[in-house]
């Protein structure tokens, strides 16, 4: 059995112009230690996702399906059952470190606290734990900086002192909404290798949600790519990015910048916008988007076409788009 | 600013801070040493010396019944304080618990609470708390309830508001993420968080309720003789206005320089709380 198992997920939000579907339909299973990137442009529902395993959706919005955990349906469970296993066994960190830390708290008592909550310690213990965490994940001087304030560090050490909260419970899922977005790139990718070196050690296992296919290429083993709220190719990192089945992944490949692509040329684009979640289009999500639409795309959303070694895509014109030439 | 010396050397620059401090510091030490020592008895009538002017004996004279004035000026100010913490008390105790369960419940438990503030706004402070003073019978525990439950929701309504703001900010959700519960979360990391708010809202409250308690002591319904206070002051000077004004000026003078006083401090330290205020000034 499979320690996260995600089953038909769905996130209904009700907005004032009618109801939006941030997530639907979304399946995906992850094993112990193993990692899962979830991919996609703003609004494809890739935080709502991380969101929702953790049960932190806004109040007004509703969780459809199944969140199996070690067997548990998180879906089902009560707010006590819910406070045990956040940050306990399902632990998170967010995109902006800048705000995920409370000002009024020293960066010691936040990563103390969780550890004399969930675990026990006493103030004395769990403060020589904090201070190893801090240590693990590269704060110089942790001895020293246990007592700093968040204000006193610099974006790159909030982050670690976040890893260090997430991490002090030794949580069984290590939930990553974007953890490298607010930072610089030499700092991006110190925090992506700490994390990588966290989940090897601790044999946890990790969800990492980025925009950037970069990150995701290096870091996780399979890959989810969602757009519009739904899943639209997934399976393991090398097989999707050899394939690049979808005509959408494609499109995110050819948009991404690369190297000796020669000055004043102009990146390629998606024609288009993202739809909007309120009124999705009856057929694929993308249809209004892509090169290869044709009439059938746009009647219902296609089901996943298996590609063979857990690789599938939904569309209904593989064949086309997988075309050497197109 | 990181430091406390930041924080003193912004203090001592902001002169509402100062003044504030200064009149808030003197009335609080008025009421003290009164505890142990005044020029006169503030209860003893001696009928020879009645309606005297200001002298060296009577620095601000005395009243119809030969009271010295500044005598029952200052034990008068331990009545304001008493009255003042003891209602700012209540109200904030009980206010601050509303506002937050309001703020961490949401739905119909914020709903129930702040149209029950409503509800309390819609009438005017002073004549519920006369309404109450009549019901439980006047006296100064009584003035201090009805002064107190006014309060309630006053700082219900700002808790809500404060803690709302709070509530919606990332390191709240990386709370919840970490698996802590309302309370532990209000406790923990909204409370601290508005504390600034609440205390500058504390001391303004605690200007309004001095001015209440006088307010109610002046109809009669507050503090009872002989125990001195500055609104009874008033009231009976009232008669004497033409015979001898100075009995109304006085308590007067100590109402306003002790409301000014604590709406100074108050204002002086919202802006020492708020860095971005303080660089507007």
């Amino acid at each position: 059995m499979a320690l996260l198992e995600v089953r038909d997920l769905s996130v209904e939000i009700a907005t004032s112009r009618g109801t939006g579907f941030a997530v639907r339909g979304l399946n995906f299973a992850l094993e112990r230690g193993q990692t899962l990137g979830i991919v996609g442009e703003s609004g494809c529902g890739k935080s709502m996702t991380a969101l929702a395993l953790m049960r932190l959706v806004p109040e007004n919005a509703r969780i459809g399906g199944a969140i199996l955990f070690d067997g548990e349906d998180l879906a089902q469970a009560d707010e006590a059952r819910l406070c045990q296993i956040r940050g306990n066994r399902i632990a998170m960190i967010f995109q902006e470190p800048m705000t995920s830390l409370n000002p009024v708290h020293t960066i010691g008592r936040q990563i103390a606290e969780p550890l004399m909550m969930h675990r026990g310690l006493d103030a004395a213990s769990a403060r020589a734990e904090a201070i190893r965490l801090l240590d693990r994940v590269g704060i110089p001087e942790a001895r020293r900086r246990v007592d700093s304030w968040p204000h006193q560090l610099s974006g790159g050490q909030r982050q670690r002192a976040m890893i260090a909260m997430a991490l002090s419970c030794g949580p069984d899922i290590l939930l990553a909404d974007e953890p490298t977005t607010a930072l610089d790139v030499t700092i991006q990718r110190q925090i992506l290798t700490l994390i990588g070196d966290l989940v090897r050690d601790s044999g946890m296992s990790l969800i990492l949600i980025s925009h950037d296919l970069g990150v995701i290429a290096e870091t996780v083993d399979s890959t989810v790519v969602m757009y519009g709220g739904m899943a639209v190719e997934s399976g393991p990192t090398a097989r999707v990015f050899a394939g690049l089945a979808h005509p959408y992944t494609q499109g995110l490949f050819a948009a991404r910048p690369q190297l000796g692509q020669g000055a004043g040329k102009r990146l390629a684009t998606i024609a288009g916008v993202v739809p909007d979640l309120v009124d999705l289009p009856a057929g694929c999500a993308f249809a209004g988007r892509c090169r290869l639409a044709v009439q059938a795309c746009r009647v219902a959303p296609p089901a996943p076409q298996d590609l063979g070694l857990g690789h599938s895509a939904a569309c209904l014109r593989l064949d086309a788009a997988r075309e050497p030439a197109a | 600013m990181t430091t406390s010396g930041g924080w003193l050397a912004r203090a001592l620059r902001s002169g509402n801070f100062l003044i504030g401090a200064a009149l808030s510091g003197t009335l609080a030490l008025t009421a003290l040493v009164s505890l142990f020592w005044t020029p006169k008895s503030a209860t003893a009538i001696s009928i020879p010396h009645r309606l005297t002017q200001p002298s060296g004996e009577f620095p601000l004279g005395t009243d119809h019944f030969g009271r010295d004035v500044l005598s029952m000026l200052m034990v008068g100010a331990q009545n304001s304080i008493l009255v003042g913490v003891v209602a700012v008390g209540i109200g904030a105790t009980l206010g601050i618990a509303l506002g937050a369960l309001a703020s961490a419940r949401r739905g119909w438990v914020e709903e129930v609470v702040m149209r029950l503030t409503d509800f309390s706004f819609a009438f005017p402070a002073i004549l519920s708390a006369i309404m109450l003073t009549a019901i439980l019978g006047p006296g100064t525990v009584n003035s201090i309830i009805a002064i107190g439950i006014f309060n309630i929701p006053l700082f219900a309504r700002v808790t809500r508001g404060s803690a709302n703001a709070i509530w919606a900010r990332e390191f709240i959700l990386a709370a919840r993420a970490a698996g802590k519960g309302a309370f532990r979360i209000t406790l923990e990391h909204v409370l601290p968080n508005i504390a600034s708010v609440l205390i500058v809202q504390a001391t303004i409250q605690f200007a309004l309720a001095i001015l209440a308690e006088a307010g109610l002591s002046y109809l009669g319904l507050g503090t009872q003789p002989p125990q001195p206070s500055w609104g009874r002051m008033l009231n009976e000077a009232q008669t004497m206005m033409f015979l001898a004004p100075r009995l109304a000026v006085f308590p007067g003078i100590a109402i306003a320089l002790a409301v000014l006083g604590l709406n100074l401090l108050g204002d002086g330290l919202r802006d020492l709380f708020d860095p971005k205020l303080a660089r507007k000034r």
